[in-house]
């Protein structure tokens, strides 16, 4: 397709992108570096001051009110569902709610009915009956599509806990549209495209063909609900953007009409500061924009992404420690050329923690690299240490496999912005699988058969190549089970709540990870080197099962760079990684898995029975790949080299490890400590005091 | 040969330059009223090691430590001198920055010698001078401070960057006058780098619950930032009035 430079390109440099959708050759052709410190940022303006307190009010107010401050009981939420909402039209740089008012909840049942009742009635609100009769007479959800295709097994090994959290009645999310296209191309160009893209796919009807092509028609159509979504905020967005304050809004409705249409469990953003710093560039060099406006614009986008909020059920809301929306925004990292790709909008992404003070949301992430600019790597620290919000991951690892145009979905899941997508699968509690091995398949808190009856372990002692080789089995059976239960909630999602507009923002033929993922990995370590190491008898209830364990001596344990259970670990990861990859998946998915429970470590805990590294029922499971709690006794270096072990390859979907230090830790404070004495300017200055 | 080890650190960043590997050496001679680690007091106990399995931990994370080194701390290292000096010639041999953080009280000064072995492969000494006065010293600590002077005019006299760590304690070391005392002392030493003044805290009273020792300091109050910056301030004067009679 032949394209005309469109007007509002003046100024940027021209190339690849210019011709067919290719944002990350826009960036590439555009921006600038900056190696500079902090001194240029810009505080809050007055404007900003202002609406924050607003906010600040506002969520005051919902707290009083028992965490909800209004919903919508009768709305059901779609791109184009409600009026224009703001919280002071006049103060407002960047404009848009998720309904017609800050605060307010949206309605969203195409997942499930049953769980938007709940939340509604949660909180003393009751769903309007029609829109009730609706999904459950006329319009079926995601979740009783998934349950009408459970096998009992599964429905067991859900209940029980060894398969937990998964997507099955809440919108799995995890997939981040390339929200800059719209800034960069206007939706009239992205509509032809995909029409290009329909007309051109194969002619030959098989299903997956068929799905396609009706999923095309779905992307168009939202497409147009989004062009409508800027309509009603009185913005034609037909068009590219003409300037910073339109490329910010631009990329912003594409990002609301996401999060209106998907209560998705993370909803994230992306990589858009360095992108977006090319607008903000242009501008300022062209003397339309100040950098306290710059700032400005920043500061009111990012106040928008942190009044994201969903409808939830305190069942979830218990999962995930509190009503995480995970707008994740990836920041800084290295080009594939070697170039760093922070930029003045980098900083000015973290500077909203100085100027709207610290929170959660959005989920800062900054790509870390050896080659990222010292004073950035500098300005990050201090940020950190002020306001514990920064997300670190590791750039230099996943450039290899994703090049340097991807982002983080949710806390760890990397992704092509684009051109990758993943299907979650939630995860696997390896724990309670060694438990499952050790007794046979019996539940040990259900005291149920849940998995296959293999023969249990007998005698006093766990003997440790006996317990490795059951363990085996029982991995065995739970990969098999575990794949299987995703492709029926993929394949429901995909029927009955498909991510219309956030495929639209996709290439048409995507690469589509399958997520999995595991819980326990420390405890499993911990027991197996317990059994290895030292002795651990087993204690058994009256049915023979084996409920409790006595560890006699001591064993080597996983956070303290100690290979003999390290390799452990590792070996686990792999082994569970090679059983998943046996299986076929929904849509040609590729397998991956994290290891990243970073909250639901804590529930995951309450259902796990006694395990034989002397961990006690109830007790959380570390987080993610961390030792568990206390056990690494040798320093963070030390931990951390255990943590690192584990091979990304096998592990590709993300490993996490949270890591709390008191800043003193880190060093020591300037005031007492000044580094070197300068003898001869002290003996000067004595010289000075005697004249 | 294998040294008594209590435990090591592998992310130390208080104890001197950079990341570093911090050694806890086990026993120590002193008995600082203050000691917020009584646990490695009793010597011939701990883990045994060799300066192989040590330098073999170090080295694993190399890449951590780029700017730092190992450090051996304590308890008190010096207890163990033959195999301190071991392990110190051979990370010196590998090319790996080392620092000792020691009282100085093991220091002979008829025997200099077998001192300044150890000060041949010692990158940087961080002497703790708890008290200049020798009879306070001896109440704090319940030994005399001349071995220890004399151990920092051997380290300065070998040519051995030093740092001075001094714990400002409410009672004992809060006097204007003992302060500038302690800074015209070393204000002498030609190889002196940095003072370090550490403000007392009580972190190491529950050791002391759990060792069923009573804690001498009772509820002395934990002193502050402010305060130490003050005491610092003082031992400045008394450093720059003596480089002032030594220029005079």
């Amino acid at each position: 397709m032949f394209r005309q430079f469109a007007p509002e390109w003046e100024g940027f440099t021209p190339g690849r992108w210019s011709d067919s959708v290719n944002v990350r050759d826009f960036i590439h052709k555009n921006y600038t570096p900056y190696d500079g410190d902090e001194s240029f940022l810009a505080g809050p303006t007055e404007a900003t001051k202002k609406l924050w307190d607003q906010v600040m009010e506002l969520a005051k107010q919902e707290r009083e009110a028992g965490g909800v401050l209004d919903m919508d009981t009768k709305i059901i939420s779609t791109i184009t569902s409600h009026g224009p909402g703001y919280l002071d039209k006049s103060l407002e740089k960047i404009v848009g709610f998720q309904t017609d008012k800050p605060f307010k909840r949206a309605l969203q049942p195409f997942g499930g009915i049953r769980m938007a009742q709940q939340a509604c009635r949660e909180y003393g609100y009751e769903v309007d009956p029609e829109v009730v009769e609706i999904f459950t007479k006329y319009r079926k959800t995601h979740n009783q599509g998934v349950f009408d295709a459970y096998t009992p097994e599964m429905r067991l090994a859900r209940k029980s806990a060894i398969l937990t959290g998964l997507p099955d009645a809440y919108g799995r999310g995890r997939i981040i549209g390339d929200y800059r296209r719209i800034a960069l191309y206007g939706v009239d160009w992205l509509i032809a495209d995909k029409e290009h893209q329909k007309a051109t796919h194969f002619v030959r009807m098989t299903s997956e063909n068929i799905q396609l092509r009706e999923e095309l028609s779905e992307q168009i159509r939202a497409l147009g609900e989004l062009k409508e979504l800027g309509n009603i905020y009185g913005f034609d967005i037909s068009k590219p953007a003409a300037n910073a304050q339109e490329a910010v809004q631009w990329l912003y409705f594409g990002y609301l009409a996401a999060v209106k249409e998907q209560n998705g469990a993370a909803m994230s953003l992306g990589r858009t500061s360095t992108f977006l710093d090319i607008f903000i560039q242009r501008d300022l060099e062209r003397g339309v924009l100040t950098e306290e406006q710059a700032q400005e614009l920043i500061d009111h986008f990012i106040m928008k992404l942190r009044l994201v909020k969903f409808a939830r059920t305190p069942e979830y809301n218990a999962l995930f420690s509190g009503d995480p929306t995970w707008v994740t925004e990836s920041i800084g990292g290295v080009s594939v050329e070697g170039q760093h790709m922070v930029t003045k909008n980098s900083y000015r992404y973290l500077n909203t923690l100085n100027n709207l003070g610290t929170a959660p949301e959005p989920n800062m992430t900054v790509l870390w690299s050896v080659r990222l600019p010292q004073n950035f790597k500098r300005f990050c620290a201090k940020m950190s240490i002020k306001t514990s919000s920064i997300q670190y991951e590791n750039d230099d690892l996943m450039r290899v496999t994703h090049g340097d145009d991807y982002a983080i979905a949710c806390c760890v899941s990397s992704m092509v912005v684009g051109k990758e997508m993943q299907f979650f699968g939630a995860r696997a509690n390896l724990a309670k699988c060694l438990l499952y091995a050790i007794n046979g398949g019996v539940d040990e808190v259900m005291k149920v058969q849940v998995g296959p009856k293999y023969r249990p372990v007998t005698g006093d002692y766990l003997d440790f190549d006996d317990v490795m080789d059951k363990y085996d089995q029982m991995m065995e059976w739970l990969a098999g089970l575990y794949v299987n239960t995703l492709n029926i909630i993929h394949y429901m999602h995909d029927k009955y709540s498909y991510e219309k507009l956030q495929m639209a923002l996709h290439d048409r033929d995507v690469k589509r990870y399958f997520a999995t993922g595991i819980a326990g990995l420390s405890v499993v370590a911990d027991s197996l080197s317990a059994i290895k190491y030292a002795k651990v008898k087993c204690i058994r209830d009256e049915n023979g099962i084996v409920v409790d364990y006595e560890v006699e001596g001591d064993f080597p344990k996983y956070g303290n760079d100690d290979d003999r259970v390290d390799r452990i670990a590792v070996e686990i990861v792999k082994s569970f990684m090679d059983k998943i990859r046996k299986h076929h998946t929904y849509r040609g998915g590729v397998p991956t898995m994290s290891i990243l429970t970073i909250t639901s470590n804590v529930v995951y805990g309450k259902k796990t029975g006694n395990t034989p590294d002397g961990r006690k029922h109830g007790v959380p499971l570390a987080p993610g790949a961390n030792p568990m709690h206390g056990r690494d006794t040798h320093g963070a270096v030390a931990s951390l080299s255990s943590v690192s072990k584990i091979p990304f390859k096998h592990a590709q979907d993300g490993i996490s490890n949270t890591f709390s230090i008191i800043p003193d830790a880190l060093g020591k404070d300037t005031k007492i400590f000044s580094g070197d004495l300068d003898l001869d300017a002290l003996a000067q200055e004595a010289a000075d005091e005697q004249a | 040969m294998n040294g008594y080890i209590h435990s090591t650190e592998s992310f130390g960043t208080v104890d001197g330059p950079g990341i570093r590997f911090v050694i806890f050496f086990q026993g120590c001679p002193m008995r600082c009223l203050y000691c917020h680690n009584p646990d490695t007091w009793a010597p011939n106990r701990g883990q045994t090691e060799t300066a192989e399995s040590l330098l073999h931990q170090f080295e694993k994370n190399r890449n951590f430590y780029q700017n730092g080194g190992i450090t051996a701390t304590g308890g008190e290292p010096m207890l163990q001198l033959p195999f301190l000096t071991k392990l110190f010639t051979e990370a010196k041999a590998r090319g790996i920055h080392t620092c000792l953080d020691t009282s100085g009280i093991c220091y002979q000064p008829d025997a200099p010698e077998s001192a300044g072995a150890l000060l041949r492969v010692t990158d940087l000494v961080m002497l703790d001078i708890k008290h200049i006065d020798d009879a306070m010293h001896r109440k704090l600590t319940g030994h005399s401070n001349q071995n220890i002077l004399a151990f920092a005019e051997k380290i300065s006299s070998c040519g051995v960057p030093l740092w001075i760590r001094h714990v400002i304690v409410p009672g004992w070391t809060d006097g204007a006058d003992e302060q500038q005392a302690l800074g015209y002392f070393i204000g002498g030493l030609k190889t002196l780098k940095c003072l370090d003044v550490l403000p007392y805290h009580d972190l190491g009273k529950p050791k002391y619950e759990a060792l069923g020792i009573p804690y001498p300091l009772g509820d002395t109050a934990p002193v502050s930032k402010e305060t130490a910056a003050a005491a610092r301030a003082q031992i400045l004067t008394g450093i720059r009035r003596r480089l002032h009679e030594k220029n005079a």
